[in-house]
Order: structure tokens, then C-alpha cells, then sequence
């Protein structure tokens, strides 16, 4: 395809060239403004970066007295990164295999005729909006967890992630997490199947052939070659997690202390939700710090999707 | 969807018609009928549904449970009697798979029948027609912030769209070189852009030229266009790359200008597709929250001015009532979800909308 492209453009290029050399003014007009649509595309996300530099810059030259809650800058936003990373991370661990069980449900167990359906289905679920997951996190999953959080704090007290005390209202990091899984779930098993559908026929055949039942033929075809897009898929996702804001911040009842405990009414607050719930009511260096934050987890997400894509890119999937 | 395969290899090969070569120790062990596991979680599920309704304890929740929790050991212990230890494997598997995928997409459903349930409760006539302004209890409505979802959005198109739909087609018609990769890859980066820091920018951008503590809905318009226009330019190369050459080589051919190619044959024909991406894109940010609640405030009134004073929308609208309710709880948290649910139906209608257009007018060329 792209080869094909290029051969047109030259063929393009050589009539031009033929018809006098020089270029007719529609096309000057339609190239250069092609040009400075692309230019401005990367000047947006150049802008991005330094915009929120420019306004975080009075933050970081502020003494710590200034700043909210009377810390250093690195001591305010070292906690809320904290919180982002253990929510994305807790989320990517629960939607993961699950996605992976959905992408190979739909890819290579579901009856053919219904396996259309369920992915587009899957794929609008991708396009609900994140204030309805967290409605739905703090409303229908937090009440409905509450016995499963007191059981857990009395029976598995010894692992750390469950140390309790079990919160009474549901909106723990556990819930979080989940809602956050369920949000990042159609994003990973779309990626995944993609590529799990590709599976070459000879090899999934070859594999049948031989004797290998479904689940070996899977095993030792169709999970190795979209082992990448697995990988990328869930780093999508975790990008996807790290930035997700609403859901969090309706559900958690947040703190700001460094903690592992999933199931305690007191959270880690994650850099999204510290920025929703204090920015409309902040003002002066208040507001820089927290632009200052937002650059952090702009930073974080920015490297994790690059090595999404540079996995992928590397990979060479088609 | 993007399995362009035929059918699916695996279910051309039914268990009944598996003979087992490797064994996997003995080839004696027979095989069991293909409506084996079928019948195994059916039987489970009648069971467990007995059990529950004898004991009257009946949830959702606890009848997948104990259907699964019947149906995995059953088919394990029933397939290693009957047939070997790898097709037991192979049969456990399946329904852990299918476990898991009822797993996911259970609270899926949930979600989608709580919206649907609970936004009826706040749903009427009132609530699509008459603002908040002085409205107290289950008073008034949410046309301000319907109006206020339409404007910025709308406005968030209109930035997004021309400098997408260029941008891709300089990357599949002109680019070439460093510029085309880099821009390559910048999108695929931006489309990682949390949504909260597209609207950190556009305070940022605005807030130097006209003051801090500035909110318009032109801000939450930009921010909006950070997050679509990667959607817009990822969806429209693509459409625009299945266009085939054979019509551009014709055009040329002619003696028509490139930019003519370009204009009267290039997009003419990926119309429909450019017009469906466009709306997933749009889809896809106008429920965004995060954005607008830095950028455009809150406010209980209509304003259709952009550029004038601040504007509600109806993400941050549902949030508001969620997180602010009034002196009645439950009618501000019915206003909540009766947004949730206007926000659903608006996403589901532009993404179903969308594909019906790319379906029925979309060109089939490949």
C-alpha cells in the first residue's frame, strides 16, 4: 500500500514536472495547507508541554511554605503520583487476563455468528463516558462490595493489600481499581483480538493437524503470536489508567497518604482526582502546583505510551 | 469487525470428529459429543438457579458464581473420566475463558441497565426543557447543560475537523520523510493525552493571554480538540489509505492536478468514512468531564456564547449534582443519572448512526 503511495506521488510529481515545471496554484494552496495542519498537530502537542511548563514554573521556584499543605513540591505531588500508579497498576492487573479471556472468547471459542455481535458490542462499551463508571462505581459496585471488604479484612488480614480495616462505604482503592478495569477492558481485548484473528491459518491448522487439542492450538499458536499486542494492548491501557480522572474521583474518598491498603477508607489520591476535586476551587500558586502535578502525569503516561508504541512498531503487526 | 478470516478454524474441528493421534497416554479414551459442555453449564445453571430459589437468596451475582462454580470441576472430572487428561485440559479452559468473559462483561451489563433504570427515575420533559436557574429540589432541569454539551462540543468539531482531515492528508497524500514519521508517531502519542491534561493546557493557554481564574467554553472547545484531534486524523488516514490507487493513477493519467485528485476523487470517495470517523471521534469526547470542569465552570443557567462567561455541560453537570446535591439528595442524584443516561443515549446514537452511514454508503473497494 504505502509502496503504491509512493509511486503515485512520483507519478505525481514527474506530471508536474512535465507539464512545465512549475506548480499550479491550487496545488501550492492544498500542499501547504496540508503542511501546516501537520505542523500545527505537533505544535499542539509541543504546546501542551510547554503551556503547562510555563504555568508550573511558579510552583517550582515557590518555597515550600507557599505551596498547599505547607510541603516542597516533590513532597506534594510524590504521594499523588504514588496514588496514579497503584490505582493504573491495580487496574491493569484485573483487566488483563480478563481481556485477554474476552479477546480469545470472542476470537476463537464464540460461535462464529455471535462473535460479530460481541465485539462490536465490546467496542461500544469503549465509548461510554468515564462520569457514568464512576456513578455506577459509587452507586450499584461500592454498596455491593462492602461484605466482600469485610470478609476480606477478616480472612486475608495477613496479606498486605488487605490489611483493613474494611471501609463501610465501598469507596476504597479496591473499587477504584476495579471500576478503572472495567473502563480500560474494551481498549486491551480490541487490541488483542486484532491481532489474534490474524493468526495465520497454517500455523492454528497445522496445530489442529497434529493432534493439538483447541486450548494447545491456542497455546501454541495463537497466544505467541499476539504475545506484543497483549503487551501493547495493556500498556494502552495502563496509559488509558494512569489519566483516567472522573471515575476516581467520585469514588474515592481520598487522603493523600501513602498506603497499600486497597480496602481502608483511607486512600492514596491519584494526580487526576487531587486535580478535579481542587482546581475549580483553587486560585494564585494553588493552581500552579497543581498544573505542576498535571505535567508529572502527562510526563508518566507520555512514556508509557511511547514504549506502547514503540512495541508495537517493533513487533511489525500486520 | 477486523477478523477478515472465514470461518473459525477451531469449530471446524467439533470433538466428535477429534481422534486423538499424540493420546496424551490413551488413544481409548472416547470422545465426548459436541454438545458436551453445553449441556454441562446449562445443567449448572438449572441447578444452581434451584438452589437459589429454594434458598431465596437469589442475586445475579451468586448464580454465575455457582454456575461456574458447578460447571468447571464438573466438566473437568467428567471429560478426564470419559476422555483423556488433554482434552479435560482443553474443555477446563474453554470455560474458564467463558467464565471470563461473562466475568467482564457482567458488570458491562450492569452498568448499562443501572443508567437506563435509574435515568428514567429523573427523565421528563421538564428536565430536557428548562434550566437550574433558582430551581430547588426535584424543580427544574438540565436544557442549559444540554445546550452547553452541544455548543462545545460543536465548537470542538469545527477546530478538530479541518486540521485533522488535513493532517491525514498530508500524511497519506503529500508526507514524506522525517515530518511524516514524527507526525506518525505524535498521534499515536497524543491519543494518551489524559483528558484532565488537555484541560490543563487550554486553562493554560488562555489563562496567560486573558488572567488567571479565566472560564469560557471556548476553553473547554481547545481542550476538547486536543483529545479529537488524534481520533480525526488515526481514523481518516485510515479511510483514506483504502481509497484505491487505481483511481488516483486514472485521475493522473488525465492530466488532472494533484490537488484536483485529491479533492474530486481522493475524498469524494472516502466520504463516508471520513464522516463516520468524525463521529466516533465526537462520540468519544462528548462526554467528557475532567476537561470541562477546569475550563468552563459551572453555572445554572443557559449560554449559548462561547466566548462569553462560563457554561455547563452535561458530564459536569452530573457530576455536580452527584457531588453537590441540594436540600433533596435523592432528586439531585436522579438528575444525575437522567444526565448519565441522556449522555448514554447521545454516544450510542452518534457510534450506531456512524456505523449504519459507513455501512450503507461507505465505499467497498478493497
Amino acid at each position: 500500500m504505502e509502496a503504491h503511495t509512493e509511486t503515485t506521488t512520483q507519478a505525481g510529481q514527474i506530471l508536474a514536472s512535465a507539464t512545465g515545471g512549475r506548480r499550479r496554484p491550487g496545488d501550492r494552496i492544498f500542499s501547504n495547507a496540508a503542511v501546516i495542519a501537520a505542523v500545527t498537530v505537533l505544535a499542539i502537542l509541543a504546546g501542551v508541554a510547554i503551556f503547562l511548563l510555563i504555568k508550573s514554573a511558579p510552583a517550582v521556584t515557590a518555597s515550600s511554605s507557599e505551596l498547599p499543605d505547607g510541603k516542597s513540591l516533590v513532597d506534594y505531588i510524590a504521594p499523588l503520583a504514588f496514588g496514579t500508579v497503584l490505582a493504573a497498576t491495580l487496574a491493569v492487573v484485573v483487566a488483563v487476563p480478563l481481556a485477554v479471556a474476552v479477546a480469545l472468547f470472542i476470537s476463537h471459542i464464540a460461535p462464529r455468528r455471535i462473535a460479530n455481535t460481541l465485539a462490536y458490542i465490546v467496542d461500544l462499551l469503549a465509548a461510554i463516558p468515564s462520569i457514568i463508571y464512576g456513578l455506577w462505581g459509587i452507586f450499584v459496585l461500592g454498596p455491593a462490595i462492602v461484605p466482600v471488604l469485610d470478609w476480606m479484612a477478616g480472612h486475608l488480614d495477613f496479606i498486605p493489600f488487605f490489611k483493613g480495616p474494611a471501609s463501610v462505604t465501598g469507596r476504597t482503592m479496591l473499587t477504584a481499581g476495579l471500576v478503572l478495569a472495567l473502563m480500560i477492558l474494551p481498549i486491551v481485548s480490541a487490541v488483542s483480538r486484532e491481532v489474534f484473528a490474524q493468526t495465520p491459518r497454517r500455523l492454528e491448522e497445522g496445530a489442529l493437524a497434529l493432534g493439538a487439542t483447541r486450548w494447545e492450538m491456542i497455546r501454541m499458536a495463537v497466544l505467541p503470536f499476539g504475545k506484543s499486542a497483549v503487551i501493547s494492548g495493556s500498556m494502552l491501557g495502563l496509559g488509558r489508567a494512569l489519566g483516567e480522572t472522573m471515575a476516581v474521583t467520585i469514588i474515592l474518598s481520598v487522603s493523600g497518604i501513602v498506603s497499600f491498603d486497597l480496602i481502608s477508607q483511607e486512600n492514596p489520591t491519584p494526580i487526576a482526582a487531587n486535580i478535579a476535586l481542587k482546581f475549580p476551587e483553587s486560585s494564585g500558586i494553588d493552581v500552579n502546583a497543581l498544573i505542576a502535578s498535571g505535567l508529572v502525569l502527562f510526563g508518566i503516561t507520555l512514556v508509557v505510551n511511547m514504549i506502547a508504541r514503540l512495541i508495537i512498531s517493533r513487533s511489525n503487526i500486520q | 469487525m477486523a477478523d477478515t478470516q472465514g470461518e473459525n478454524p477451531a469449530a471446524a474441528f467439533e470433538p466428535d470428529d477429534q481422534v486423538n493421534p499424540l493420546g496424551g497416554g490413551t488413544v481409548s479414551g472416547g470422545t465426548l459429543p459436541s454438545w458436551f459442555l453445553r449441556a454441562v453449564i446449562c445443567g449448572s445453571a438449572l441447578i444452581s438457579l434451584a438452589i437459589l430459589l429454594a434458598t431465596g437468596g437469589f442475586t445475579i451475582v451468586l448464580f454465575f458464581v455457582l454456575t461456574f462454580g458447578l460447571a468447571l470441576p464438573t466438566t473437568y472430572i467428567w471429560s478426564r473420566l470419559a476422555e483423556t487428561r488433554r482434552m479435560a485440559t482443553d474443555r477446563l479452559v474453554t470455560v474458564s475463558i467463558a467464565a471470563g468473559f461473562v466475568i467482564a462483561v457482567g458488570p458491562l451489563a450492569s452498568l448499562l441497565y443501572e443508567v437506563v433504570k435509574r435515568g428514567a427515575a429523573g427523565l421528563d420533559s421538564a428536565f430536557l426543557t428548562e434550566d437550574a436557574r433558582g430551581a430547588i429540589g426535584a424543580a427544574g432541569g438540565a436544557e442549559h447543560a444540554i445546550i452547553g454539551t452541544l455548543v462545545i462540543t460543536g465548537v470542538a468539531t469545527l477546530i478538530s475537523v479541518p486540521i485533522g482531515i488535513l493532517a491525514a492528508i498530508y500524511l497519506n497524500e503529500y508526507g514524506s520523510g522525517r515530518l511524516r514519521r514524527a507526525l506518525t508517531f505524535f498521534v499515536d502519542v497524543m491519543t494518551g493525552i489524559p483528558s484532565i491534561v488537555a484541560g490543563l493546557f487550554a486553562y493554560a493557554l488562555f489563562a496567560i493571554f486573558l488572567g488567571p481564574g479565566i472560564r469560557l467554553g471556548i476553553i473547554g472547545s481547545v481542550a476538547l480538540s486536543v483529545l479529537m484531534i488524534p481520533i480525526v486524523i488515526r481514523s481518516a488516514e485510515e479511510m483514506l489509505k483504502i481509497v484505491p490507487n487505481h483511481l488516483r493513477e486514472a485521475a493522473y493519467a488525465l492530466g488532472t492536478p494533484k490537488w484536483k485528485v485529491v479533492a474530486r476523487i481522493v475524498l469524494p470517495t472516502a466520504l463516508a468514512g471520513l464522516v463516520t470517523g468524525v463521529m466516533l471521534a465526537v462520540a468519544r469526547v462528548i462526554g467528557e468531564t475532567a476537561p470541562l470542569l477546569v475550563t468552563t465552570g459551572v453555572i445554572d443557567q443557559t449560554n449559548t456564547n462561547p466566548l462569553d462567561g462560563r457554561m455547563q455541560n452535561l458530564a459536569v453537570y452530573a457530576y455536580s449534582e452527584y457531588k453537590d446535591p441540594g436540600v433533596q439528595v435523592q432528586a439531585s442524584y436522579d438528575k444525575a443519572w437522567a444526565a448519565a443516561l441522556t449522555l448514554i443515549v447521545l454516544v450510542m446514537l452518534l457510534s450506531l448512526i456512524a456505523r449504519w452511514i459507513y455501512r450503507r454508503f461507505g465505499t467497498d473497494l478493497r
